[in-house]
């Protein structure tokens, strides 16, 4: 039954690798006027596409725990998504050529004049560094090949398997954890550490928080574009973009609660070596980016998903996600942007182009994998209870 | 039409939740309005089942309590920092917003909650000592383990002797009772 249930989308496949490699060939050129900015862009790209593979492999870990018929739904998207995590290794290359260009902490000069790096030393050093990346990259691919491999096998013959949904549970309790283990350590190492002296608590939960909400806003695309289609078409209900929704309003409080909650402790605070990075950004261009994150990244999309209306609806619902997802480039760029250009706003073409041709590999990969198998895990034994108790309301 | 108010409703019984929810939905869709459901827990999809196009009272008026507890827990703070009682603390100015809102977070909260129970209760006329339809003897099992589905005599529809023939023919319906004033 999955060679015929699977629908494929070469058409979009081929438009999304096109603008990927043209993009890429484009940054390539970039790369060789300007090697320092092709990496510090292709860094900023690379945290804000990090979100989805990585924020599918939380969601599709929560969902195998929890069941609900708003995860049935986007699951093939969250695993489809989660399972792209080998492309992030490639992706993580030019991170490395680049190193001495992005972390003042791996340049020996600089380390040699400063006491502080000196003490830390230990830990932010360039073999260490890369071992751990290696070791979150190792932890990622094993955990969503895992959740792939069983859930796919899973599709194979006519019954149900409750012991692959036991499987993935085992696996699933122990990945939520690793999950928001792996993506605090890794942030702290890729985004933090470019203000070495500055240090935050709370700044890997803002990326967890952040890739939650883009893989939400991403699945919500995701399910209006395929709800048409089989088998969602019979099973996808007002009632799934209405609980989708109403998971994403969730994500963009916790966002703000985050952000706001890392500002006020520095700010109560104020002390020299933590509001650096607050001040870093309060000038030359950089202070527009906290209002108008504070205005179109929290308060619009808070107050447009209160309405009960709007998220039952495919349309309106879609246009907020979309929304949601442009507004995470800005606070990512500006999460990492103003570590090199600290109170002197600056914006290069290639900050534009390496996300897209990034997005364009990464969607193509996506869609490649997406088209593979069932749109629903049919087998999985609580998919009839799930998608049953929607069955008295009105289609989307 | 003349017996519309001799009676308030009928009641028809059910023994399970599938039974009410699909009840309710072959009754919504005959086309009575004024149907009302009883369960001793909250059954997912009811709302749905009894056609219920909620105007969103309830929404709004937590929305305006929301409103209104954000603007009180600011305001209260920021007129006794900057009127009442200035105080210079660490050198910063009287109105620090970032410090005001962990407050106005919570009155926002606190203001919203109080306005979705109280406004609950007041939309829903509720409390009401009396109600037609405790007259029915076997309602009381609607706070054990029976489930019950009322059409009112004031829907359009309403006709006491067709009504009933139509109750009482609701798949697997174990009783139909008048509900008397």
């Amino acid at each position: 039954m999955n060679a015929s249930d699977a629908v494929r989308f070469n058409g979009l496949q081929r438009r999304a690798l096109l603008v990927g490699l043209g993009a890429l060939a484009l940054s390539l050129v970039g790369w060789f006027m300007d090697p320092a900015q092709f990496y510090r862009s292709w860094l900023a790209g690379y945290l804000y596409w990090l979100a989805f593979p990585l924020g599918a492999f939380g969601f599709v870990c929560l969902h195998n725990m929890t069941g609900g018929g708003w995860g049935f739904v986007i699951r093939r998207v969250l695993e489809s998504a989660a399972g792209t995590t080998p492309l992030m290794v490639l992706f993580f290359v030019p991170v490395v050529l680049g190193l001495t260009d992005l972390y003042e902490w791996a340049d020996p000069a600089i380390v040699a004049a400063d006491p502080i790096l000196q003490y830390k030393a230990p830990f932010l050093n360039v073999p260490f560094f890369l071992a751990r990346a290696t070791l979150y990259f190792a932890v990622w691919i094993v955990v969503t090949q895992l959740v792939v491999r069983w859930s796919r096998q899973q599709d194979e013959g006519d019954d149900p398997r409750p012991n692959l949904t036991r499987r993935l549970q085992l696996l699933s309790g122990a990945g939520l954890p690793i999950y928001a283990l792996t993506v605090s350590f890794a942030t702290i190492d890729w985004g933090m550490t470019l203000d070495p002296h500055w240090f935050s608590t709370i700044y890997g939960l803002l990326f967890v928080v952040g890739q939650g909400l883009a893989t939400l806003a991403f699945s919500i695309i995701m399910l209006a574009k395929l709800s048409g289609r089989e088998p969602l078409a019979g099973v996808v209900r007002r009632g799934h973009f209405h609980d989708l929704g109403n998971l994403m309003l969730a994500f963009v409080m916790l966002w703000a609660y985050m952000s706001f909650s890392q500002y006020l402790i520095i700010w109560s605070g104020n002390l020299p070596e933590e509001i650096s990075w607050y001040l870093n950004r309060s000038a030359g261009g950089w202070q527009f980016f906290a209002p108008v994150l504070m205005a179109f990244h929290f308060a619009l999309p808070f107050l447009l998903l209160l309405a009960r209306r709007r998220k039952q609806s495919a349309e309106a619902l879609t246009r907020i996600a979309v929304w949601v997802l442009i507004l995470r480039f800005v606070d990512i760029f500006w999460l990492v942007a103003p570590a090199f250009s600290p109170r002197e706003f600056q914006v290069h073409w290639l900050d534009l182009s390496i996300p897209v041709a990034m997005g364009g590999i990464w969607l193509a990969y996506f869609l490649n994998r997406l088209g593979s198998w069932s749109l629903l895990p049919t087998n999985d034994p609580r998919i009839d209870e799930a998608l049953k108790g929607s069955s008295h309301e009105v289609h989307a | 039409m003349n017996d519309v108010h001799a009676v308030y409703g009928l009641m028809v019984e059910f023994a399970s939740t599938d039974d009410l929810l699909d009840g309710c939905c072959t009754t919504r869709d005959a086309g009575f309005k004024k149907i009302d459901a009883f369960s001793p827990a909250p059954i997912h999809g009811l709302t749905e089942a009894i056609g219920y196009q909620g105007k969103g009272w309830i929404a709004k008026t937590v929305f305006i309590g929301g409103l209104l507890g954000a603007l009180t827990g600011f305001g209260l703070q920021a007129w006794t920092s900057a009127v009442a009682y200035p105080l210079n603390i660490g050198g910063r100015p009287y109105v620090s917003w970032p410090a005001f809102i962990p407050i106005t977070f919570e009155m926002t909260i606190l203001v919203a909650v109080l306005a979705a129970v109280f406004g609950m209760l007041a939309w829903n006329k509720l409390p009401q000592p009396y109600h037609p339809v405790f007259n029915v003897q076997r309602f009381k099992l609607a706070s054990s383990d029976r489930f019950f589905l009322v059409v009112e005599s004031i829907d359009a529809k309403f006709d006491r002797d067709q009504t009933r023939t139509f109750l009482e023919g609701l798949d697997n319906a174990v009783g139909v009772y008048d509900v008397e004033y």
